[in-house]
C-alpha cells in the first residue's frame, strides 16, 4: 500500500517518507502514528539546568557619518536576559521581529560577544571565553539556520557541508567522515547515497535537513533553532517539527526555539519566553503563558493570532489592538519599554521599570499591574516590593523587599498576586 | 474607462471560467494554471489558499494583465464587471488596472519605488486615472486616504520617503495607494505575510472595515489557514494548478472533503488546540508544474489512494464535483465517502477535543 502511494516519487523522497515515520501513509501505519507520539512536548522539572543566561546585555554601537565615526548611541538589541535551558528541554523565544529574540540565539553560540552578563555552561562562563578557548566548547551547542538557501555554500557538495564541523574539530578520524555523514543524512530523512550532490539539488525541506544534520554532526547539547520552519511551505513545516521532536527525544537536546508564530512555539517548546524591545517581559510553562498570561503584550500577541477554530464557532475572538510600532531600540521609553502601546499603563510605568516578577510555580512576568485580560488592578502589584509608591516616586516609609525570582531559574516561593503574600510549592 | 456597472446588475463582479495559463521554457510547458473556475461578488472576500507553485498568484495575475504577453499562452475568460478582459489591448487593461481592479503585493518595499516620496506615488495613481483632476485634488485625495488607513499625521508623512516608513506602515501606504481610486476588486497576495502578528491583526481589521465602507470585493491570497477563517467568505484550496476544493470559508474548514485540505488542516498547530493534537505533515514535496503527476495530481502525497478502487487516482483526473455538505461546496477526489474518512481518521489525530465537543 505504501508503494503504491508513494510510487510517484523520486527514489529521494520515497526514501524520506519511509525513513520519517511520520510520512507512512498507509492507514494501517496510522495506527502507529498513535504510539509515534508527535504531540506537543511536555515539562519535565526534574531535568537539571544545562545553560543558565545571567543579565545577558547586546548593546551594538551606533557610529555617527564622517571621518571620525564617533559612538553617537546604542542599539539595545538585548538589554539583560536572564533564563534557564534544562538538559533535553526546550525553551521558546518569541516576539515581534526587532525584539533581540535572534540577538540572543546569536549570543549564546558567540556569534557575538556579549556586552555584559554570564553565559554559564557545565561550570564555565562562556561570555568571557577567548575565541580560541572558545573552540573546543563550540561543539556543545550548535545552530539551525532560518533560510535554507543562504545558509549552504552552493559550491559545496552535501557531504562536505556536513563533514565539515567533525573535520574542523577533528572530532572523527578522516576516512570515517564519510560514514559518520551518511548516518547523519539517515537520521534526518534523507537518501545517504546523495551525499555529493550540491544543495541547488535540493528542494527546500531537504536544505533545511541538511542544515540539520550539519548542526548535529558534533553531538552538541545544545541547540539553537532560529526560525527554522518559517522559511518553508506549510505542508513542509509539519515534517521538520517533527524531525526536530524526534531528534530531541533520540538524542536529549535541549533546543533554544526562536520563532515568532505562536502556534509553532506552544507545539514544540513546553517553556516560552516572551521578549519586548531587548527583555523578557514574561516567561513560565506552556499553561501559564498561554492560559493565564499576565502581562498585556503576551496577551495581545495572543489576540492577535488568526485562529482556525472560529470557522467552527462563527464568532471572533476579541482582539485587544495594538497602537503604533515598535519604539526604536536607541532610545527605548523609560520605565518599562512597553507603556507606550500598552492599553493599562499608568504613571508608575513611566518612571520606574517593572522587575520580573514570580507570580507562580514556574511563570514570571514583568508588569506593575499584572493580571489577567480586563482584571488590572488599582494600585501596582509591584510597589510595596520596589519600595516606591503608587507613582513610582520612592516611599520613605517602605524598603525595598527581595523580588522573589530574581534570577535565571524558577525560586520555590513566589509572589501570590490574589492574596498579596507568598506563595510556595 | 466606461463604467461597466451597466452591462451587469446582478451576479458577481469576478467571473473566472475555464481559465488556464501556460508557460512555455525551453524546458518544457509549464502548466501554471489549469482549467480554474471561480467568482467573487461585490462586497465578499475569496480566499485562495495553497503552497508555493500552486498557481495562486498567477491566476490573479492574469486578472490585471500583468503577465509577459509574449511568453504567455492564456485561455477561458475573465469577466470584470460584465467585461471580457482576456485578450484586450495594453492599453485598455491600463485603464482597468488601479481603477476597477487593483492590487496589494506581498512585499511592500519592493512594491513602492524608493526614489519617490509617498505623496507622488499616490498623487500618480489618483491621476493616472483622474486626467482632469488637478494635483492639489490629487493631493487632498492622497491625504484622506493616508488618514483614512491610519497614517499619523498625513499631511506631514505625505512628503516623506518609503523608507522612513517601518513595515506595517508601509503595508497601509499601499493599501491607500490600492483604494485610492474606490476600486471594485481588490486582489491582495500575501498581504501580511511579511509582518508581525500583530501588526497583522491591525492590516487585516483595517481591510475589513475599507471593505465594509466601500463594499469591494476581495480576493486574499495567502497560505494561512487561520487568516482565510477570520477574513474570508469563500474559500478556494489550489493544488498543482487546480483548484481542489472551494466553498463556504466554514464548510472547507470544518467539513472538509479533499486529502489535501486536511493535510493543511493537520500540519498547522493551533494556538489554542489540545496540546495531544499531533502534527502530521504531508509526505513528500509538491509537484513540478512541468510534468504534473497523471491522474489526480495529489495522488504521490495522498495517504487514502488505497481506498479507491483500482488505480483511479493515478490514472483518471476527478473532476470538481459537489460535496455532501452543501450545494456551494465542491472538491475534486475519487473518495466514495470523505466525510467518514474525515472523522473516522484525520479528527482524532488533529483534533481530539473537537470530536469530543461533537458528539
Amino acid at each position: 500500500m505504501t508503494d503504491q502511494s508513494t510510487g510517484g516519487l523520486p527514489a529521494e523522497e520515497q526514501r524520506e517518507a519511509v525513513s520519517n515515520g511520520e510520512a507512512k501513509t498507509s492507514a494501517e501505519s496510522l495506527e502507529n502514528l498513535i504510539d509515534d507520539s508527535h504531540s506537543a512536548a511536555m515539562f519535565d522539572p526534574s531535568k537539571k539546568p544545562v545553560l543558565t543566561v545571567t543579565d545577558l546585555k547586546m548593546h551594538f554601537p551606533v557610529k555617527s557619518s564622517g571621518l571620525l565615526r564617533r559612538t553617537v548611541g546604542h542599539v539595545k538589541a538585548v538589554d539583560g536576559v536572564s533564563f534557564e535551558l534544562r538538559e533535553g528541554q526546550s525553551l521558546g523565544l518569541v516576539g515581534e521581529s526587532g525584539c533581540g529574540k535572534s540577538t540572543t540565539g546569536r549570543l549564546i553560540t558567540r556569534l557575538y560577544d556579549p556586552t555584559e552578563g554570564s553565559i554559564e555552561f557545565e561550570g564555565r562562563d562562556l561570555a568571557k571565553l577567548s575565541q580560541r578557548q572558545l573552540k573546543p566548547r563550540r561543539r556543545d551547542i550548535q545552530m539551525i539556520f532560518q533560510d535554507p538557501y543562504s545558509s549552504l555554500n552552493p559550491r559545496h557538495t552535501v557531504g562536505a557541508i556536513v563533514g565539515a564541523p567533525m573535520v574542523i574539530h577533528g572530532t572523527v578520524p578522516k576516512k570515517q567522515v564519510l560514514k559518520k555523514v551518511q548516518e547523519l543524512l539517515e537520521v534526518v530523512g534523507l537518501n545517504p547515497e546523495h551525499y555529493n550532490r550540491y544543495p541547488n539539488e535540493f528542494s527546500g525541506g531537504q536544505r533545511q535537513r541538511i542544515g540539520i544534520a550539519r548542526s548535529l554532526a558534533l553531538q552538541p547539547k545544545v541547540l539553537v533553532a532560529d526560525e527554522p520552519v518559517s522559511a518553508l511551505d506549510v505542508s513542509i513545516q509539519a515534517q521538520v517539527i517533527n524531525l526536530l521532536q524526534d531528534i530531541q527525544k533520540e538524542f536529549g537536546i535541549a533546543f533554544l526555539f526562536i520563532a515568532h508564530d505562536l502556534a509553532i512555539v506552544r507545539h514544540f517548546s513546553p517553556e516560552i519566553a516572551v521578549m519586548y524591545l531587548g527583555k523578557i517581559v514574561e516567561i513560565g510553562d506552556r499553561e501559564s503563558i498561554y492560559k493565564n498570561a499576565h502581562h498585556p503584550y503576551t496577551q495581545a500577541l495572543l489576540s492577535a493570532v488568526p485562529d482556525i477554530k472560529q470557522a467552527q464557532t462563527g464568532g471572533r475572538r476579541e482582539r485587544i489592538r495594538l497602537e503604533g510600532d515598535v519604539p526604536s531600540p536607541v532610545n527605548p521609553p523609560s520605565g518599562c519599554h512597553f507603556r507606550t502601546r500598552c492599553p493599562i499603563a499608568k504613571e508608575i510605568c513611566s518612571v520606574v521599570e517593572p522587575p520580573l516578577l514570580q507570580i507562580d510555580q514556574r511563570h514570571k512576568v514583568a508588569c506593575h499591574f499584572a493580571s489577567e485580560v480586563g482584571h488590572a488592578p488599582e494600585r501596582p502589584v509591584t510597589a510595596p516590593l520596589l519600595g516606591v509608591d503608587e507613582y513610582g516616586a520612592p516611599d520613605p516609609g517602605a524598603s525595598p523587599a527581595e523580588i522573589p525570582g530574581d534570577g535565571p531559574g524558577y525560586a520555590d516561593t513566589w509572589y501570590d498576586l490574589a492574596n498579596n503574600t507568598r506563595g510556595r510549592a | 474607462m466606461t463604467s461597466p456597472s451597466n452591462s451587469f446588475d446582478d451576479g458577481p463582479f469576478l467571473v473566472v471560467d475555464d481559465l488556464s495559463v501556460r508557460f512555455p521554457t525551453s524546458d518544457g510547458v509549464v502548466s501554471a494554471v489549469s482549467n480554474l473556475s471561480y467568482e467573487v461578488e461585490l462586497g465578499k472576500t475569496l480566499g485562495i489558499v495553497g503552497e508555493s507553485g500552486s498557481g495562486k498568484s498567477v491566476s490573479s495575475m492574469a486578472i490585471l494583465g500583468l503577465h509577459d504577453r509574449r511568453s504567455t499562452e492564456l485561455s477561458g475568460s475573465i469577466r470584470v464587471g460584465g467585461d471580457e478582459i482576456l485578450g484586450k489591448g495594453e492599453e485598455a487593461m491600463r485603464a482597468l488596472r488601479g481603477n476597477d481592479v487593483a492590487m496589494i503585493f506581498q512585499d511592500a518595499l519592493a512594491a513602492l519605488h524608493p526614489y519617490f516620496r509617498i505623496g507622488k506615488q499616490l498623487t500618480e495613481a489618483y491621476l493616472a486615472h483622474h486626467p482632469s483632476a488637478s494635483k492639489r485634488d490629487a493631493e487632498k485625495r492622497a491625504i484622506e486616504m493616508l488618514d483614512r488607513v491610519g497614517i499619523p499625521q498625513p499631511d506631514m508623512r505625505f512628503k516623506d520617503y518609503p523608507h522612513q516608513f517601518s513595515g506595517g506602515m508601509r503595508q497601509r501606504v499601499m493599501i491607500a495607494m490600492a483604494l485610492i481610486n474606490d476600486p471594485k476588486l481588490v486582489i491582495a497576495d500575501e498581504p501580511t505575510t511579511a509582518l508581525d502578528v500583530t501588526v497583522q491583526a491591525q492590516i487585516l481589521d483595517l481591510l475589513q472595515d475599507l471593505q465594509r465602507e466601500f463594499n469591494s470585493a476581495i480576493i486574499l491570497i495567502t497560505h494561512d489557514l487561520g487568516v482565510v477563517a477570520e477574513f474570508a467568505d469563500d474559500v478556494m484550496v489550489m493544488y498543482g494548478g487546480r483548484a481542489v476544493e472551494k466553498g463556504p470559508a466554514k464548510d472547507i474548514l470544518v467539513r472538509p472533503e479533499m486529502p489535501y485540505t486536511w493535510g493543511l488542516l493537520s500540519s498547522i498547530p493551533d494556538v489554542e488546540a489540545d496540546t495531544n493534537a499531533k502534527l502530521i505533515p504531508i509526505a513528500g514535496n509538491p509537484p513540478s508544474l512541468l510534468n504534473l503527476p497523471s491522474g489526480c495530481s495529489f495522488h504521490p502525497r495522498c495517504p487514502h489512494t488505497g481506498k479507491v478502487p483500482g488505480n483511479l487516482c493515478s490514472t483518471e483526473l476527478p473532476e470538481l464535483l459537489p460535496a455532501r455538505s452543501g450545494p456551494t461546496h465542491f472538491k475534486r477526489c475519487h473518495l466514495a465517502d470523505p466525510e467518514a474518512v474525515y472523522r473516522e481518521e484525520v479528527l482524532p489525530e488533529i483534533a481530539p477535543d473537537l470530536l469530543e465537543e461533537d458528539r
